[in-house]
C-alpha cells in the first residue's frame, strides 16, 4: 500500500491498470472517458508499455482482441457509443475465451445521446453486449477508490474467467476526484502462464485463438462450457454492499455513484424516522439476486434508482419474484437525480405508514 | 540428401475446403514454403480473415489467431505489439481487406506496422456465394449484379494496392498472380521479399495475389485462369508499387 493522493477518477483507471501489470491500451477519443488513453499515452512507456491511439473503436477492441491471444494483460477504455462500436471486438474475445479489461465511462444516449452522465447501457453491459451466447463480467464501482480496487480486480478475473471483464462507471466518477490509495504493483513475472497464447510455437503444437464453431453440435458444447464458467461466476463472484439494511421497511436498489446520492437521501430519510436500507451491487453480472430474494423476507417494498428509465428495476425484479411491490425512480438523458428527489420519493412510499 | 520436394513443414498435410481449381492452395503452400526457407515457423503468428480463408488456421501449422470480418490488421496490431520480435501476417481476401476492412488496412500501413499482409483478390466473395465485391469488374456478373457490375450504380473495382503504395508507411507493396508457372516463381518471391523485410524490421508489407474462383465465376478451372490473365490483368496490372530498398 502507498499514501494516499487527490486523482481523478478516470486517471485513476489507468494507474489501477499499471498496477495490475497491464502494459497495453488500445482506444479511440471520446468524451467523457478521454483522461483515460490521455493518462495511457503518458505513463505506460514509464513502465515499458504500449499506448496505441487506434483509427476506430472496433479496430481498438480487435487490437484487444490480438493482443489478448498474445498472451497479454491489456485495457480498453470508452463511453457508450463508443462501447456499441466495440461490442464486436467483445463478442469475439468472449466467444475465443480471452481475458481482457473494459471500461465503460457511461455517458447518455441513445445514438449519439450526450456527454452528462448516464446508466443507460446497463442493458448493454449485463444482458445484450453483442451476438451470441456470452456474458461479460460486469463490476459497478461507486466511489474513485472502489474504481481503484475494482479496476485491479478486473484484471484477475479476466485471467481467472478468461472472459473479459466490465468496469462500468459514469461521467461523474470518471470525472470527480477523490484521494484514493492504490494497491502495490504487480510483478510481471508472476502473472499466471498463459499456455494457449499465440506467441509462436516453439517446442508445442500450434495454438488457435478462434471463435468460429461451424459444427452445431461442438459449438453447443462450447457454449455451455461458457455457460458454466458464467455459473461459477454466480457462485463464487457476488459482490454488494448494504447500507441501513438491519431494520430497513424499504429497501433502495442503486449502483454506482446513484448509490451515493441514494444514501444521502437515506440519512436524511432516516432523521425524519423513515426506516430506509440500500442494497448496492457491486457486480452486476453476476446480480446479487440472493441478497435481492432474501431481503423480501424483510422489508415491505423496494425502490430502484438510477440514471436510466428503469433498467436494473429489471433484474429488482426477477429477484424479488412478486413477493413485495418493486417500485422505479430515475432520470435519463444526462440528469443526475438529486438527494431531494429521492428523499422525495421516499416519502411518497412511506409518507402514510 | 538434399530435399528437392515434399509438403513444407508449415502446411498441415491434410486436405482442404478449397474448390477444384481454387488458387488458395497455391497461395498457401507459397507462404508456408517462404516460413520454412527463412526458418521463422516456431516465431511466425498468422491472423486468418473471414471469407474463403477462414478456415486456413487449420491449414497453417504455425499459431495462428482467427479475426472477425476485415479486421484482421488490428488483430495483427494487437499482436505484433505484444511479441514485437515475432512474426505476424495476415491473410485476407478482397472482401475482406477492400471492402469491410477499409479503415484496418489502411492506418495498420499507414502506421508503418510490422506486419505481411497477403491479399488474395478474385475479384468476387467466393464464401457468402459469389456477391459483387469491390473489385469486382465492370460488366462482370455476380449473385448481387445480376446484370453485370453498373460502374454509375456500384463504382469502379477499387485498386487497394496502389491506393497503399502512395502512403508513405508501407516498406513494401507488390501485385502479383498465381495463373502460371512462371508467374508463381514471382508471386513466390515477393511475397518472400515481404516476409524478410518484416524480419528486418523494415515495416509494413503487402502483396496482392490475383486469384481464382472457377466455382463463382461459373467457368471452369483452366478457363479461370485463362479469365483472370485476360480479364483481371488488364484492370489489375502486376507491378512493384512501393519498395524502399528500392530507394535505398
Amino acid at each position: 500500500m502507498s499514501e494516499k493522493k487527490l486523482m481523478k477518477g478516470n486517471e485513476v483507471v489507468g494507474e489501477a491498470a499499471i498496477r495490475a501489470g497491464c502494459r497495453y491500451f488500445f482506444g479511440y477519443p471520446i468524451t467523457p472517458q478521454n483522461d483515460i488513453p490521455a493518462y495511457m499515452s503518458r505513463r505506460l512507456p514509464e513502465v515499458d508499455g504500449v499506448f496505441l491511439q487506434a483509427e476506430s473503436e472496433v479496430a481498438a477492441s480487435n487490437m484487444v482482441y490480438g493482443a489478448a491471444g498474445a498472451g497479454a494483460r491489456v485495457l480498453t477504455s470508452s463511453s457508450s457509443p463508443g462501447i456499441s462500436l466495440k461490442a464486436e471486438g467483445i463478442s469475439y474475445i468472449a466467444g475465443a475465451e480471452l481475458p481482457a479489461v473494459i471500461v465503460n465511462i457511461m455517458r447518455s444516449g441513445p445514438g449519439l445521446g450526450g456527454i452528462q452522465p448516464s446508466q443507460a447501457d446497463y442493458f448493454q453491459a449485463t444482458k445484450g453486449m453483442a451476438h451470441g451466447d456470452f456474458r461479460l463480467l460486469v463490476l459497478a464501482p461507486s466511489t474513485v477508490q472502489e474504481l481503484a480496487d475494482l479496476t485491479y480486480l478486473a484484471f484477475d478475473l479476466a485471467d481467472k474467467y478468461r472472459n473479459p471483464v466490465m468496469v462500468l462507471g459514469d461521467g461523474m466518477l470518471g470525472q470527480m476526484m477523490e484521494p484514493v490509495e492504490f494497491k502495490e504493483m504487480r510483478d510481471l513475472d508472476e502473472l499466471p502462464k498463459k499456455e494457449w497464447a499465440t506467441d509462436g510455437a516453439k517446442g508445442r503444437e500450434k495454438n488457435v485463438i478462434n471463435s468460429l464453431g461451424l459444427v452445431a453440435e461442438n459449438l453447443e458444447k462450447h457454449n455451455l462450457k461458457l455457460k458454466a464458467k458464467y455459473d461459477q461466476m454466480r457462485e463464487e463472484e457476488v459482490r454488494y454492499d448494504d447500507y441501513k439494511m438491519d431494520d430497513a421497511e424499504l429497501a433502495i436498489v442503486a449502483y454506482g455513484t446513484t448509490a451515493r446520492i441514494a444514501t444521502s437521501a437515506i440519512d436524511r430519510a432516516r432523521k425524519e424516522g423513515y426506516k430506509v436500507g440500500l442494497i448496492r451491487p457491486i457486480t452486476l453480472f453476476p446480480y446479487p439476486e440472493n441478497r435481492i430474494a432474501e431481503a423480501a423476507d424483510q422489508v415491505d417494498e423496494f425502490l430502484a434508482v438510477e440514471m436510466s428509465t428503469g433498467q436494473m428495476v429489471e433484474d429488482v425484479k426477477l429477484a424479488v419474484n412478486g413477493k413485495k411491490p418493486v417500485d422505479f425512480y430515475g432520470r435519463t438523458g444526462g440528469v443526475v437525480p438529486s438527494t431531494d428527489e429521492i428523499y422525495d420519493k421516499i416519502v411518497a412510499m412511506r409518507g402514510d405508514k | 540428401m538434399e530435399k528437392i520436394a515434399g509438403y513444407p513443414e508449415s502446411l498441415d498435410n491434410q486436405s482442404t475446403h478449397y474448390c477444384p481449381g481454387c488458387t488458395h492452395g497455391i497461395i498457401h503452400r507459397l507462404i508456408a514454403e517462404v516460413i520454412d526457407e527463412l526458418e521463422i515457423r516456431e516465431e511466425t503468428i498468422g491472423v486468418a480473415p473471414v471469407g474463403c480463408a477462414v478456415l486456413c488456421y487449420e491449414y497453417f501449422d504455425v499459431d495462428m489467431h482467427e479475426a472477425s470480418h476485415g479486421r484482421a490488421p488490428a488483430v495483427a496490431t494487437g499482436v505484433k505489439r505484444v511479441h514485437p520480435d515475432k512474426t505476424v501476417f495476415t491473410y485476407q481476401g478482397d472482401g475482406d481487406l477492400a471492402s469491410i476492412g477499409t479503415a484496418e488496412i489502411v492506418h495498420a500501413a499507414n502506421r508503418g506496422e510490422n506486419i505481411t499482409t497477403i491479399f488474395i483478390n478474385n475479384a468476387i466473395y467466393g464464401m457468402t456465394g459469389g456477391q459483387m465485391a469491390p473489385t469486382t469488374l465492370e460488366g462482370q456478373k455476380t449473385t448481387t449484379s445480376p446484370y453485370g457490375r453498373n460502374i454509375k450504380d456500384s463504382g469502379n473495382p477499387i485498386k487497394m494496392t496502389e491506393m497503399l503504395a502512395v502512403l508513405d508507411g508501407p516498406a513494401y507493396i507488390a501485385r502479383v498472380s498465381v495463373h502460371n508457372p512462371k508467374e508463381i516463381r514471382k508471386a513466390k518471391k515477393a511475397i518472400k521479399k515481404a516476409f524478410r523485410m518484416q524480419l528486418e524490421g523494415k515495416g509494413f508489407a503487402l502483396v496482392e495475389v490475383l486469384s481464382t474462383c472457377p466455382t463463382n465465376w461459373g467457368i471452369s478451372p483452366t478457363d479461370g485462369l485463362k479469365w483472370l490473365e485476360e480479364m483481371m490483368l488488364p484492370q489489375y496490372p502486376l507491378d512493384v508499387f512501393k519498395d524502399i530498398e528500392e530507394v535505398e
